[in-house]
């Protein structure tokens, strides 16, 4: 089955190069039904690339190890659920994910534009049959999941522990449909130039694709955040590693792009700047998928063994200099139809909000290219921390979070003085009121959390307000009671209002993110059992330790060999909280070196979190128990002593005498304790995000808009015929 | 098992130069040169429309003082009317009928 998948490659890369020239052909020459074909090599290259997965997936859940993406990934031990995710976890099933990603979603966006926009999509389809051909060509020539070792060894090396969560089966697919999706919108926009029709069609298309990467872009962001904070062993959700931040980069480009085009849609304004932002968009998702595959930089993301660095910085190369090429050329078409009325506008705010997130790209793009750049210049290695990430973000931060309540409130192309005054009193006072009941319940004055708390009170109330007036206006106009009319107002203004509701969930995750880094308490004691510890209000002691032996007893289901943990009660004033089970888990090597048992455990130990979430707090702990103490290992060395590694069922009985000794005699153990608060409302902020995103983009039902389309067309022929129009005329 | 591999390429493949060669074979289509100019007026009369409807709720939010809300409304009536009439010309030049779709 292999060659069938190495022949589904190959047939791949001839589908991508006939559709690329069969699209540039009948776009040229305006032979459509070339153009036709070369779309149906798109849904091709879907199906060619589904057999291919669906050919890998198939060798990993047999565990035919024959396969060696298999053999190195995978294992008889590995949990068939995770089997299943292990495809992705190299580079070359990861490659191939990307791919069949793209394809599929490329194949949708085709079909969905397949009557509409036909020149640009002709261009956008020879493009992104360029992009399949590019991953393609990486299989083929460079990092073939296909390619097969006869004999197959008896068992795989296993899946990295790391990645056995549940959160990991989700967060590659979905971070990967945000890249694969931002590709789209680079495409249509690259198209766009070529046939010269950067217009009203061009933005309604392109809204809704760079819309879908934006929320599957965003939900792996916070899919990847989620798994950071419950799995690792180190407490965080963000640590500003280079992989997270290439994934935050298209996420900022792409929000200022759907702001700034609706700028372009109402005003024809910014064209420039927005064609700039949407391939700058693809160019940067395009550089986070290189990160990872050219181990320039280190990360807990990148893929080890063979760099793909050359072929991805020439596929960058030729991506900037054909933007910079196409919008420079074609400059004439991209002039602004009018100029901006007034700065006390919802333009001047949007244009202020697009500055701020680009300014934010562009400070965490310094700090993650620096280590390179310098290397570069200087020959010296250089890094830079959470440190100097906080100190630029966090004040354009608070910047955001006031733009994104201020904006909601003004109107399109000119607002009074008066208005703003009356609109904004209310949300002035909530922000200053927030400050001022948090300094006297006694919240301490970490300033940057105070101004985040008041700058997101400012916006939430801002944009509370509109769904109040925007109710009570519904309301005098469709006589409904106050639910009936906030659902209908939603219903009939989907973009705007599930926009406000995605502002909502910034302001809610900005508050989680200020609250829990500035007021979290965390201590990292070495406890023996019936020990406590204080951290903030709470009292965590170590009742007793736990330990579990064989991959079919690991309670956190990741096929650990040995599990060591600890049993912790949790109280606050004397009062029972939570009881945690923290733990670590041990698992095999490839190492024989290690000895027969101590391979059994050598592989790299991985926390297993406990906590104890809450809406106000979170208590979180991990546990490293120390395995080295001097019984334990004479343990480990009689067993590598007499049990061959033909055995390995003795060795787990060796383990379990390791187990027992360990709960009989348990050593102190380093915990690390974490209380911080109200962390929940990011995952909150984050849902919120998602919904206000799915409502925004959701199509408004045919019939709604087609009576929409009936009401305002009458409307505007009454007014021609009628008296109405000499009004208009001379408007 | 080889032969089975083959047999799945060979379909594959087939089923892959069915689906390329389709438009190819069917008659040929010519190119209606309005097309995409009809496509962008009607794009641009839902987007007006939308701002009308938008500057509608502005007004009744609030956000826009009656004066402002008129000369506003005034201007984005006029600039809809110019793509309904161009709209029409089009669609009368080519004899199509159905202007709402």
């Amino acid at each position: 089955m292999a060659i069938l998948g190495s022949a589904c490659l190959l047939l791949a890369l001839g589908v991508c190069v006939y559709g690329i020239g069969a699209s540039l052909y009948g776009v040229r020459r305006g032979r459509p039904e070339w153009s036709e074909s070369g779309r149906r090599a798109v849904y091709a290259l879907a199906g060619v690339l589904t057999v291919a997965f669906v050919v890998l997936e198939i060798a990993f859940l047999r565990n035919d190890f024959t396969f060696n993406t298999v053999a190195d990934t995978s294992s008889r031990t590995t949990p068939a659920f995770y089997r299943a995710a292990a495809v992705w976890s190299s580079q070359e099933g990861s490659l191939l994910l990307w791919a069949w990603l793209m394809s599929m979603w490329s194949s949708l966006v085709l079909f969905l534009t397949r009557r509409r926009m036909r020149d640009v999509a002709a261009y956008a389809t020879a493009i992104l049959l360029g992009f399949g051909g590019f991953f393609v060509s990486l299989m083929v020539f460079y990092a073939n999941p296909f390619v097969t070792t006869t004999p197959a060894p008896a068992e795989g090396a296993g899946l990295d522990p790391l990645l056995r969560f549940p959160t990991m089966m989700i967060h590659p697919p979905m971070l990967y449909s945000g890249y694969t999706l931002c590709i789209i919108p680079f495409a249509f926009g690259m198209g766009a130039l070529l046939a010269r029709r950067v217009d009203a069609e061009w933005i309604r298309a392109i809204r809704r694709f760079s819309f879908a990467a934006w929320l599957f872009l965003g939900i792996g962001i916070m899919l990847g955040a989620s798994w950071s904070y419950s799995e690792l062993g180190w407490g965080g959700y963000w640590g500003w590693d280079a992989v997270e931040n290439a994934s935050l980069m298209p996420w900022l480009t792409g929000t200022a792009f759907l702001h700034s085009l609706m700028i372009q849609e109402k005003r024809g304004m910014l064209k420039v700047w927005n064609a700039s932002l949407v391939l700058a968009t693809g160019t940067l998702a395009i550089m986070g998928t290189f990160l990872v595959r050219s181990g320039i930089l280190d990360s807990i993301h990148a893929f080890g063994g063979q760099t793909l660095g050359v072929p991805f910085v020439i596929l960058i190369g030729v991506m900037i200099a054909g933007s910079v090429y196409l919008v420079v050329t074609r400059r004439d078409m991209l002039r602004s139809e009018h100029r901006l009325d007034s700065l006390l506008s919802r333009e001047s705010v949007f244009l202020a909000n697009n500055i701020v997130l680009v300014g934010l790209c562009f400070v965490i793009f310094w700090g993650t290219y620096f280590p390179l750049i310098s290397e570069a210049l200087t020959g010296k290695e250089a890094s830079v921390g959470p440190p100097w990430f906080d100190r630029y973000t966090v004040p354009l931060a608070l910047v955001l979070v006031l733009l994104s309540g201020i904006g909601p409130v003004i109107a399109w192309r000119r607002a009074t003085l008066a208005n703003a005054r009356r609109n904004f009193l209310a949300p002035l006072i909530a922000g200053a009121g927030a400050v001022l009941v948090l300094l006297a319940v006694g919240v301490p004055g970490d300033w940057k959390a105070l101004a985040m708390f008041a700058c997101a009170a400012f916006a939430l109330v801002c944009v509370l307000q509109e769904f109040y007036r925007g109710t009570r206006a519904r309301r005098a106009m469709a006589n409904e009671s106050p639910p009936a009319a906030l659902v209908a107002l939603v219903k009939r203004n989907r973009r705007r209002y599930g926009g406000y509701i995605v502002h909502i969930g910034i302001a809610v995750l900005f508050i989680g993110v200020a609250a829990s880094s500035s007021f979290q308490r965390t201590i990292e004691p070495t406890l023996s059992v019936g020990q406590s510890s204080k951290v903030g209000a709470y009292t965590v002691r170590y009742v007793k330790p736990t330990a579990t032996v064989s991959p079919a007893d690991d309670a956190a289901h990741t096929g650990s060999t040995l599990s060591l943990g600890a049993v912790l009660d949790v109280t606050k004033n004397g009062r029972h909280v939570a009881t945690l089970y923290p733990s670590e888990g041990f698992y095999a090597s490839d190492e024989p070196s290690q000895g027969s048992v101590g391979s059994l455990i050598g592989g790299q130990p991985v926390s297993h979190v406990a906590m104890d979430a809450g809406l106000t707090r979170n208590v979180w702990t991990a546990i490293a128990p120390d395995i080295e103490t001097p019984q334990l290992k004479r343990i480990v060395e009689i067993g590598n002593r007499t049990i061959p590694f033909s055995s390995p069922e003795d060795g787990l009985i060796a383990l379990a005498v390791l187990a027992r000794s360990y709960l009989q005699h348990p050593p102190p153990a380093e915990f690390h304790l974490i209380v911080s608060p109200l962390v929940m409302w990011i995952w909150i902020g984050g849902l919120i995000v998602a919904g206000g995103g799915l409502i925004a983009i959701w199509p408004a039902p045919s019939a709604l808009r087609r009576r929409a389309t009936a009401l305002a067309g009458a409307r505007g022929r009454r007014d021609r015929s009628g008296d109405a129009a000499q009004g208009l005329a001379g408007a | 098992m080889n032969l089975l591999v083959a047999v799945l390429t060979l379909l594959l493949l087939a089923a892959v130069m069915l689906v390329l060669s389709a438009p190819l074979r069917a008659a040929r289509r010519r190119p209606d040169p309005r097309s995409a100019e009809l496509d962008e007026l009607r794009a641009a009369r839902e987007a007006k429309y939308r701002e009308i409807r938008d500057a509608e709720l502005d007004y009744r939010t609030g956000k826009l003082s009656a004066e402002d809300y008129a000369a506003v409304d005034s201007a984005l009536r006029a600039e809809a009317l110019d793509i309904l009439n161009r709209l029409s010309a089009l669609e009368d030049e080519g004899g199509a009928t159905n202007v709402s779709q």
